[in-house]
């Protein structure tokens, strides 16, 4: 049924190329933990990106209950994760997620740096990379606000006043992330946005054009 | 699947593979199978590997989640003034850097500008500056010495703030003026009040000049407070009790019973622990 169903699309479509090219595609052995243990450390890449989905799909299950203003951000967040059946888990996926993606993407780079894999002729992945790296920082950023406990808030006061000092464009960043006089009410709703929208919208866009290096490029040899 | 243009209803196989020929001119590498040793396919076989390493991770993971709460503070108060603020630990390093009296005040540039934008910078330009054939770590010691050293800097730039942070959290007076005063009748409140500490931490342990006594126990142990009571702490002097050994030790045992009812401790203390 199944088989028939999907020989009636690829009849029409042609579909059987697409995936064959990304499945058939051979892995070297060097990579490969089954043949060497050690080559897990080739696995921090995948793992980064696994526990990327599970950010977004955590995230996205906090999003049906979190509200993104100051009167009710807080008590939201207190809601869903006392009262809500498995709040608090899928809570907790999204904030040690947060810091093992962080652990993760650290590890990652650390073993393209270490391994020579950044160098010609992949440079563009590594700077494809490293913006991930920025991007994910600023979702990190971007997300502490967000409980709008005394914690969030005064890291993301503090934080802003750093950016302010820095010379020429410190203010015009400031107020890009602050949006008003204070920050309050505004500031919330802007990270709410970068957090949920823009970020993760550049973060796809990155992480497509990092995966299309990788596959056209392949991953470099032994060492 | 397709089908000829001339009509016939045979059908045409497309081989699923678009690996482009190696064409000499092209920076791509060479064909994985021109690599030594055994390849094999991506999916399923390379992918079933991958996943169960992210299964023990995931089990890890999840071990995690469910093992610890995540925190959650009070409410946002702009008005509390006596919050210390603290980054999410992985931006510890780069607050930390802000302290330096070289990376503050007048040279605050050298802290939010100069020195992460050498550290990024360098990172985002790599293959640029290190441009030379030799992947190998240890063929290129300025590359690996460099990262090795940035590397230590962070670690330990972390730890320092977060053990000022715990320090500094150590230093906050622990008392909470909205807990009732316990065992109001024992002989020990009377010990207090004939004191000096009266004088400083109020008629009804709400605090003066110095922090409220309330709930005190919550934070301390009797044993601590007479640590406190003999080499002072912050504004507090030292030898600020006058009274008997005696006295001193059953004035440290009530205050050591000044605790928040069921709950209400508990919450303080898991805000002061993150």
């Amino acid at each position: 049924m199944l088989k028939s169903a999907y020989e009636w699309i690829d009849r029409r479509l042609d579909i059987t190329p697409m995936w064959r090219d990304l499945a058939d595609h051979e892995v070297p052995e060097h990579v490969n933990p089954a043949h060497h243990f050690s080559a897990f450390i080739y696995c921090f890449g995948g793992l980064t990106f696994f526990i990327v989905v599970i950010q977004i799909l955590s995230g996205m299950f906090l999003t049906m209950y979190y509200v993104p203003d100051i009167q009710n951000a807080y008590k939201s967040v207190d809601y869903l994760q006392n009262e809500i059946a498995f709040g608090q888990i899928v809570r907790g996926m999204h904030h040690w997620g947060a810091s093992v993606a962080i652990v993760m993407l650290f590890l990652h780079t650390l073993r393209v740096f270490f391994t020579g894999s950044y160098k010609h002729p992949r440079e563009f992945n590594w700077v494809v990379g490293m913006l991930l790296f920025f991007t994910i920082l600023g979702l990190g950023f971007t997300g502490y606000l967000l409980p709008w406990d005394n914690k969030a808030y005064f890291a993301t006061k503090v934080g802003i006043e750093i950016a302010a000092s820095v010379p020429f464009v410190g203010d015009a960043i400031a107020t890009f992330l602050q949006g008003g006089e204070v920050v309050g009410a505004q500031t919330l709703a802007r990270f709410f946005a970068l957090h949920v929208f823009f970020l993760p919208g550049a973060l796809l866009a990155l992480l497509g054009a990092h995966f299309f290096l990788i596959r056209r490029q392949g991953i470099s040899g032994p060492l | 699947m397709a089908h000829n243009q001339d009509g016939q209803d045979q059908e045409v196989h497309f081989v699923g593979d678009s690996r482009v020929k190696v064409n000499e001119k092209k920076l791509y590498p060479k064909d994985y199978s021109e690599f030594p040793g055994k390849t094999e396919a991506f999916f399923p076989n390379f992918l079933l590997k991958e996943w169960m390493v992210a299964v023990v991770v995931l089990v890890g993971f999840m071990g995690l989640v469910m093992a610890q709460e995540p925190p959650l503070g009070e409410q946002a108060d702009p008005t509390n003034t006596s919050f210390l603020p603290v980054p999410d630990w992985y931006f510890l390093f780069l607050y930390q850097l802000l302290k330096f009296k070289w990376a503050s005040g007048p040279f605050v540039v050298v802290g939010t500008v100069l020195v992460p934008g050498f550290i990024f910078g360098g990172l985002l330009l790599a293959p640029w500056l290190d441009r030379g054939k030799e992947r190998r770590p240890m063929k290129r010691p300025v590359a690996t010495g460099l990262t090795l050293l940035t590397l230590i800097a962070i670690v330990v730039l972390t730890w320092e703030a977060e053990d000022e942070h715990q320090k500094q959290l150590a230093s906050l007076p622990k008392g909470d003026e909205s807990v009732e005063i316990v065992d109001q009748n024992d002989p020990a409140y009377d010990i207090y009040k004939n004191n000096a500490c009266v004088n400083c931490h109020g008629q009804q342990l709400e605090g003066l000049q110095g922090p409220s006594l309330r709930g005190i126990g919550d934070s301390y142990t009797s044993k601590e407070i007479i640590e406190i009571m003999d080499e002072g702490k912050g504004e507090m002097p030292a030898g600020m009790f006058q009274g008997t050994e005696e006295e001193k030790k059953q004035l440290a045992d009530w205050l050591a019973k000044q605790e928040a009812p069921e709950g209400k401790g508990e919450k303080k203390s898991q805000e002061h622990e993150e």
